[in-house]
């Protein structure tokens, strides 16, 4: 009522009605209800009820179905099934007090999360069961002490290890990291750098190649270095296949990352006359250095878990071979690949605990990852902002040192008054 | 007179043509720059024709095979090169009938995911959230095909059997050998299909299509998401008539980046699948082929025409994913989330 009143003006009798004025609304004697603040929460108490009093009667309502009512079994049947009797009676629950929107706002809600969860249990049964089955074999000391030269398939699993198979993944990706760093870096510098007709074909070309296959990687290495020039498999084989993969992979993720450094970080380093390469050298590649990181590390953990290109250049061998250029040489996911195609359980066994390690191996990697590549560029971490500190103070004394000389070497007001 | 600033006197110095001549520009690079330059260029060419040769290479290769059978390649299905019988119809059809069971799987639940981490999830879960997508797509191959191989085989059997059962009518879900009816019957035929393979590759799938969907679905502009919920919409409203529109060339780029992987996936499929070389729409039925299992297993038996022809299968698979990723790149450039948007 109180907003209708302003629409007819309430005069006084005996006003004498002059220039339409601004007039205030008046204020009703009964006091108005006390306002309820409306929550802005996500989820409120009686949502929560809903999907817990939802899920109950799902439970219950499946396992009677499951046994009791109808011929239905299987579990991942009783999953499905409870699923889909959980959503109608959250959609029926949520109905009761909503509105259609309302409730097809909450039932896809629900989906959502749900599609999450699925993937993320997928995940952590992966994991989870890798490690399972691994186990017997990650207990023994000796997993990671030995190789596999003097054990055969029957021999119990206190026998043997897979040291072989870290060293050579962890040789091949050093050489593949020799090649590829100094080239990716250097060839994303270049397309940062220059504008080119080139630089556009180089990175239509190399965005092609992200989508070669693993396989054919290894392909071209077993064709051209072991076929036609006549080498023997080796690590070195497979850390060039693995190159030829990751390079795409470093050079397209550090060409983002080096586009990402501010402009203006650059022209202030050529405002103060540095060239360009000493420009690219102290502030461009500094202020990337974490998203580099990154870049790399990615590469790396594709590429150490990629097994099709070593499955075709590496060879497979059982003992250690420290000597990249001659003789075969394992990686953990051939490794992986190969033990579990034996029969034995043993085998098997060795095998899920090879990839449990690689998988490790590959979580460390990523972590790492993930910790160095958390900054966005230019931003420090807390040692190299303590560091940075430290050179500028040093900085400043050295100027400091400087500054009675270089006074009595420019005598700066003098010829100031001498030109005018 | 000291502190005032005499500004030069342009007026009469000015060349008598008008104005003064243009300063060049282009500035003179000095030793140290041209070696950089030279260096950076070096290795730009270096990476290009390292790129190139392996084209080049495998084409060349490839055309010896390719002069020898001409168009019956794409139509032959069996594989015996030696014989001089071979053709990609059987394992390309394999490929692509593992691609699109993975990317069917994977699509859905990966758009949910990205959705849920985007605007369902609270907000101190999401960074996590993220990092467990990204932590994903970096678990080896190898570990998937494991899983696949002695976990989820004995899980999808009952449900090949079940859609075989209710859905076997039509041709897709077909199952020769297959009796629904007998109780008995045996799960061989149900074993090492495509399907499985196909779920398998779209664990790994899944993660890839994620991240470029999460990436859209976080650029959609706060000033259209905040005036849909003005105008009163609902949460799931919001997204169907703001996000899912916005997003529509990353959903559909990041799927067929999900694609392009799922047809070069290797180890997973040749631990998983039982190889066969005839023409097999059946995908719960077992057996199948995919181009690049065929290489891991025919590679090292083969003579120098056997190569010949692998490289040629293996050129065709490298057209297909190359096709698919360019496609896939030119749907996330062209999309709305490409260009700068008001926020």
């Amino acid at each position: 009522m109180t907003t209708q009143e302003p629409m007819q003006p309430v005069l006084e009798p005996d006003a004498v009605p002059t220039s339409p004025a601004t007039v205030l609304p008046t204020r009703s004697r009964t006091p108005l209800a006390p306002q309820v603040r409306r929550t802005t929460k996500r989820m409120s108490r009686n949502d929560i009820y809903m999907l817990l009093g939802a899920g109950a009667s799902s439970l219950a309502t499946t396992m009677l179905l499951f046994g009791r009512l109808t011929p239905l079994s299987g579990g991942l049947g009783f999953i499905v099934v409870g699923f889909g009797i959980f959503l109608a009676t959250y959609a029926v629950l949520v109905s009761l007090t909503e509105d259609r929107p309302a409730v097809v706002d909450k039932v896809m809600s629900v989906l959502l999360a749900s599609a999450a969860v699925v993937a993320f249990c997928a995940l952590f049964s992966v994991i989870i069961f890798t490690l399972w089955r691994g186990r017997s074999a990650l207990m023994h000391s000796n997993f990671y002490a030995q190789d596999l030269s003097r054990t055969g398939p029957l021999d119990p699993l206190s026998m043997g290890g897979i040291t072989h198979a870290i060293v050579g993944t962890l040789l091949m990706t050093t050489l593949a990291l020799i090649i590829t760093v100094p080239l990716g870096v250097a060839c994303s510098v270049f397309l940062n750098e220059t504008h080119g007709k080139t630089a556009a074909l180089v990175r239509t070309v190399v965005t092609a190649m992200t989508a070669l296959p693993s396989i054919l990687a290894g392909l071209f290495i077993f064709a051209t270095w072991i076929l036609i020039l006549g080498f023997e498999r080796s690590g070195l084989a497979a850390s060039i296949a693995m190159s030829i993969m990751m390079l795409p992979i470093i050079i397209r993720s550090a060409d983002v990352v080096l586009r990402l450094v501010p402009g203006n970080l650059r022209e202030a380093s050529s405002a103060l006359g540095a060239s360009q390469w000493r420009t690219v050298w102290h502030v461009v590649l500094p202020t990337a250095r974490s998203g580099l990181t990154t870049a790399v590390i990615l590469g790396v953990a594709r590429g150490v878990g990629e097994t099709a290109p070593v499955l075709l250049t590496a060879g497979f061998t059982s003992t250690m071979n420290l000597d990249p250029t001659k003789g075969p040489m394992v990686s953990l996911p051939l490794a992986a690949f190969e033990l579990v195609r034996s029969p034995q359980p043993t085998q098997i066994a060795r095998g899920f605990a090879t990839a449990a390690v690689l998988m490790v191996l590959v979580l460390v990697l990523f972590t790492l990852a993930r910790v160095m590549g958390g900054r966005p560029a230019g931003r420090l971490s807390k040692r190299q902002t303590r560091k940075a500190a430290e050179r500028s103070k040093g900085d400043s004394q050295r100027i400091g040192d400087r500054r009675p000389s270089a006074a009595q070497h420019t005598p700066v007001p003098s010829t100031l008054e001498a030109s005018t | 007179m000291l502190d005032t600033t005499t500004l030069p006197d342009l007026g009469e110095t000015a060349a008598p043509d008008g104005g003064p001549a243009p300063r060049p520009l282009k500035a003179r690079r000095n030793r140290g720059d041209r070696i950089f330059f030279g260096g950076v260029t070096l290795s730009g060419l270096v990476v290009l024709s390292i790129m190139v040769a392996v084209g080049l290479f495998l084409a060349i290769q490839a055309s010896q095979a390719l002069r020898s059978t001409g168009l019956s390649f794409l139509t032959t299905s069996e594989w015996q090169p030696d014989r001089g019988k071979f053709g990609i119809a059987s394992v390309l059809l394999g490929t692509v009938l593992i691609a699109l069971v993975a990317v069917s799987i994977a699509l859905p639940i990966s758009m949910a995911t990205a959705l849920f981490i985007t605007e369902v999830a609270p907000t101190w879960l999401r960074s996590s959230l993220v990092a467990l997508v990204d932590l994903m797509a970096a678990v080896p191959s190898v570990v998937y095909g494991l899983w696949g191989l002695f976990l989820l085989e004995g899980q999808l059997i009952p449900v090949s059997r079940w859609v075989n059962t209710f859905f076997g009518w039509l041709p897709f879900f077909k199952v020769v050998g297959a009796d629904p009816n007998s109780p008995l019957s045996s799960a061989s035929v149900y074993t090492a299909s495509a399907f499985i393979a196909g779920v398998v590759v779209a664990m790994m799938v899944m993660p890839i299509q994620c991240v470029v969907m999460r990436e859209v679905f976080s650029q959609v502009p706060v000033g259209e998401r905040e005036g849909a919920f003005a105008l009163g919409s609902t949460r799931w409203g919001m997204v169907r008539v703001v996000s899912i529109p916005f997003g529509r060339g990353g959903i559909i780029g990041g799927t067929m980046l999900g694609l392009g992987r799922a047809l070069g996936e290797t180890i997973a499929v040749l631990l998983i699948i039982s190889p066969r070389f005839d023409i097999n729409f059946h995908v719960l039925e077992a057996g199948g082929n995919s181009v690049s299992s065929l290489i891991a297993l025919r590679y090292s038996e083969a003579s120098g025409f056997g190569l010949s022809a692998l490289m040629a299968a293996g050129l065709a698979l490298f057209a297909v994913t190359l096709v698919v990723n360019f496609t896939a790149s030119w749907f996330v450039a062209r999309s709305r989330s490409g260009a700068g948007s008001e926020a």
